[in-house]
């Protein structure tokens, strides 16, 4: 008894820490005028409204929006041949190419943005919006080559034989069996990289900060000049967004499986 | 010759010979059991036949032509994993039409297909159902069937039972052999156990070590098994050091057998003698002289523990002649010589 | 289709795409940052070609140290603050239902992919005199009239811990999820209390773990370069802040180039000797 409750004790006050600056933040968004007050005054989803009524705060929106869907695509596209081939073949050296896909994401962003920010002034392509795009499919290619090379794991190779034995040859067993039974892992790949990208600061602003204003950037840029409600409707928005991506891989995915726990139903 | 001829394949990994120069010929039609303990190298043999792995050297003729370069897809096999690898993704009716699929087959024909074989597994009305919703006995009919869908020249199946109970296992044995016989299909059945091997073969070879040890109808393996480790590996046996006495005949703990002769040239040797086999009698005369140390009675079968010379000798009886000893008895063992195997020890 | 080593070109095929996208755009945008760490700054551009070590002597300077210093002790505290509050949560986590854990890990999924800006945003509401959490300690009556908690060193912390918390859980998760639980069943049956169970099966069990994933958060701490910034004073900077700045605003490419070459020598260090106690732990 007593330990039950010493227990919901500690996983309420983990979940106050990490909900407390989300609740104001969503408190914040609904204050009448332009007020940073909390409890907030007044009721008004207009805020909310802003995000795609004023011209500026869409733009940031599109652009952001934009960047993620085809950085996210670019980065599965890097991931899932690569992720293939090291499933398909024994190649041990190949594994090089694994470890400069994880790399990215586990040194400290700061050090990819600053690698990009060199490269593109040194090619002269500085503040073009695709390179934003490469930056970003390069630095999150991690995400779906993880859960694309987990998804190739879990694959048992006598289906794959098992296809062989019946008459398939490689690109029959490709598209009939592998890739369908990828499908999951390929999906959540990309909706990781989608998130992320989506959320990403530094290296969108070290490519392409003084040209184009994603979302993250718009808030930090209005955040040095001043208070406005939009950027916590847009915070709360993120939150939302996030949030619906990652029940539905729950929903439709096994997101424990995805994080590292064993089998699914076995 | 028809058939499927194997010719000195061996397969190493490294310094280690899964599969050992293994020659062996079937005529078509026949049934195959490929016995041995894990590790002898019979699912290797299996796969190369299959071509899911490649001879380190050898030959493995179909009807004359060496098909060891043909790559699996174009062997026309149909083969059943020890995992049974139903596709998860496809249900029941299309895991069975999925090499007709990928043939290009129309959707009439995968459908009458697949029909056609679900009530040969007797499992009509399945076919939308997901593979996960099946029982372990109807996987293992739907494996058969996908396995068997374009009628194949080859049946291949890699420890196909083992995940079953044992009721349902021998259940499945008595079916698949039955199912074999009405196709004709030659078939390769990878098994390390000996009573489903004797079930449903016609020829059982047994493997130890990577080689081919024998291969021959399954009584002939049980009555003339070609060594020791045959012998003790098919079915229960007493195995006992034996001697040639003055007039050649072989001594067993110091008793000669009536009527059992050594071999030309040997001195020493091992005997084979099946529990069944054995009769107790009264000491004296051509009996071996042992004390009964445990009596196991199961119900059908009796089986009775002899010490006699410092090895265990085990007799087993059927109740209708009951032996009617108990532990600690004297008895004398009488071991005809018509059932006694000479076995180069 | 057996899997075998490739042997024509068309069998390496696949590689061909993502080799040259990683080659092109990681391997020499690094090589180029590595080169313009060596490179002259030049005040009215970017920088011109050279082979100097002027920007690796800097380092030499107590601004530096300090910063450096500053930021180590930035990133223990943080990793120590959420391994000790990740740990028993974690391993609570994976003792309940399938279902309870599968929300859990989505909030922190959804928290932990949140831009570092909205993070900083988050805690400087929080934190502020007019929309804080001081205004409720107030409404409680514990504080007379509410305040602005930033910036300060705390806010800072606390910024980072949240920030941090997310991801030291998600790294703890599989060794947890994954933990014997017969092992802790055993320890109850020898008569041991829960905590005590706990403290001496699972932590010694997992030390390696642990100390692993101290590693991790800490090299992720590292990285955070924004929180410093929104929630502390310029007193509070770290090495990743410092960089941006040297980069964006001071013009000084290849200062900033030698402090990120640092800063990466520092993490692959570590990042290998989280390697080589990960396989520590395998090899037991």
């Amino acid at each position: 008894m007593k330990q039950t409750f010493l227990r919901r004790l500690y996983f309420a006050a983990v979940a106050l820490f990490l909900a407390a600056p989300l609740i104001v933040v969503a408190g914040v968004s609904v204050n009448e005028k332009q007020d940073l007050a909390f409890p907030p005054k007044g009721f008004s989803l207009a805020w909310y409204a802003q995000i795609f009524a004023d011209p500026e705060w869409r733009k940031a929106l599109i652009a952001s929006l934009s960047l993620a869907v085809t950085a996210a695509a670019l980065a599965v596209a890097i991931a899932l041949p690569l992720a293939w081939f090291l499933w398909r073949r024994i190649a041990p050296w190949a594994n090089v190419f694994q470890i400069l896909g994880l790399a990215p994401f586990i040194l400290p962003p700061v050090i990819t943005a600053l690698g990009m920010l060199t490269f593109w002034a040194t090619t002269g392509f500085y503040g073009q919006p695709w390179t934003a795009v490469i930056s970003h499919a390069i630095f999150f290619v991690t995400l779906p080559l993880v859960t694309l090379s987990l998804g190739f794991a879990s694959i048992d190779r006598s289906l794959v034989e098992a296809a062989a034995t019946m008459g398939a040859d490689d690109r029959t067993v490709l598209k009939t069996v592998v890739l369908p039974l990828i499908r999951p892992y390929l999906v959540s790949g990309y909706a990781f990289a989608f998130v992320l990208s989506l959320n990403e600061y530094i290296v969108a602003y070290m490519t392409i900060g003084f040209t184009l204003e994603t979302l993250p950037i718009k808030i930090f840029n209005a955040l040095r000049y001043g208070y406005t409600p939009t950027m916590a409707s847009v915070s709360v928005f993120f939150v939302a967004v996030a949030a619906l991506v990652f029940g539905l891989i729950a929903r439709f995915g096994d997101i424990r499986r995805l994080l590292g726990a064993m089998s699914s139903e076995s | 010759m028809s058939g499927l001829v194997l010719k000195d394949i061996t397969k190493s990994f490294g310094s280690f010979k899964a599969v050992d120069t293994a020659n062996l010929s079937v005529p078509h039609g026949k049934f195959v059991c490929l016995l041995g303990p894990s590790g002898c190298g019979k699912t290797t043999l299996l796969r190369m036949i299959a071509g899911l792995e490649d001879p380190s050297s050898g030959e493995i003729l179909l009807d004359g032509t060496d098909i060891t370069p043909v790559p699996t897809h174009k062997r026309n096999l149909g083969m059943v994993f020890q995992s049974l690898a139903l596709f998860p993704h496809l249900s029941v009716g299309d895991n069975i039409a999925y090499p007709l699929r990928i043939r290009g087959a129309s959707r009439e024909d995968q459908k009458k297909r697949s029909d056609e074989l679900l009530k040969l597994i007797h499992l009509s009305g399945f076919s939308d159902r997901p593979v996960a919703k099946l029982s372990g006995g109807q996987r293992q009919r739907v494996a058969i069937a996908r396995a068997l869908a374009l009628s194949p020249k080859l049946f291949l199946l890699d420890e196909p039972l083992s995940a079953l109970d044992a009721k349902l296992r021998e259940a499945m044995q008595v079916e698949l052999r039955q199912l074999q016989q009405r196709l004709g299909i030659t078939t390769f059945v990878v098994t390390h156990d000996q009573r489903e091997a004797m079930t449903m073969a016609d020829l059982v070879v047994v493997m130890g070590h990577g080689k081919i040890l024998q291969a021959a109808p399954p009584i002939e393996i049980y009555r003339k098994p070609a060594d020791a480790f045959v012998a003790d590996f098919i079915g229960m046996t007493n195995l006992l050091d034996a001697t040639a006495d003055r007039l050649g005949r072989v001594s067993v703990l110091g008793q000669a057998i009536p009527n059992l002769v050594m071999p030309e040239g040997l001195t020493k040797a091992s005997v084979s003698i099946r529990p069944e086999d054995v009769h107790l009698g009264p000491v004296g005369g051509d009996a071996i002289a042992g004390t009964v140390t445990f009596v196991r009675d199961l119900g059908g079968t009796i089986e009775t523990f002899v010490e006699a010379g410092g090895k265990t000798i085990v007799a087993v009886a059927t109740p209708r002649e009951r032996p009617e000893v108990v532990a600690g008895q004297q008895v004398g063992l009488i071991l005809p010589a018509e059932a006694c195997v000479v076995l180069k020890s | 289709m057996k899997r075998e080593a490739p042997k024509s070109l068309a069998d390496y095929s696949p590689l061909f795409f993502p080799g040259l996208m990683l080659i092109v755009f990681f391997v020499i945008p690094f090589s180029t940052m590595i080169a313009v760490s060596f490179f002259q700054r030049d005040p009215s551009g970017f920088y011109t070609p050279d082979f100097v070590f002027t920007n690796y002597a800097r380092f030499l300077s107590l601004f530096f140290g300090k910063v450096l210093g500053f930021s180590l002790v930035l990133a223990v505290m943080v990793a120590i603050c959420c391994v000790v509050i990740a740990f028993p949560f974690t391993f609570l986590l994976t003792k309940r239902p399938r279902k309870v854990q599968t929300i859990w890990l989505v909030c922190l999924l959804s928290v932990l992919s949140l831009s570092e800006v909205i993070i900083g945003f988050a805690w400087s509401t929080l934190f502020s005199r007019t929309a804080g959490i001081t205004n409720l300690f107030v409404a409680i009556g514990l504080m007379k009239e509410p305040v602005a908690l930033l910036p300060s060193f705390w806010a800072v912390l606390t910024g980072m811990v949240y920030q941090a918390l997310p991801y030291t859980i998600l790294v703890l998760y599989p060794a947890l999820v994954r933990l014997d639980p017969t092992l802790l069943e055993a320890a109850r049956t020898l008569g041991a209390s829960p905590v005590r169970a706990f403290m001496n099966v699972v932590v010694p069990a997992l030390r390696n773990t642990i100390v692993a994933t101290l590693i991790m958060v800490f090299v992720f701490a590292l990285g955070s370069y924004l929180l410093p910034q929104i929630l502390g004073r310029p007193s509070h900077w770290t090495l990743s802040v410092l960089i941006t700045d040297q980069a964006i605003y001071q013009s000084n490419m290849p200062f900033a180039a030698a402090m990120a070459v640092f800063l990466v020598l520092m993490s692959l260090a570590l990042v290998g000797l989280t390697l080589l106690v990960g396989r520590r732990e395998n090899a037991l």
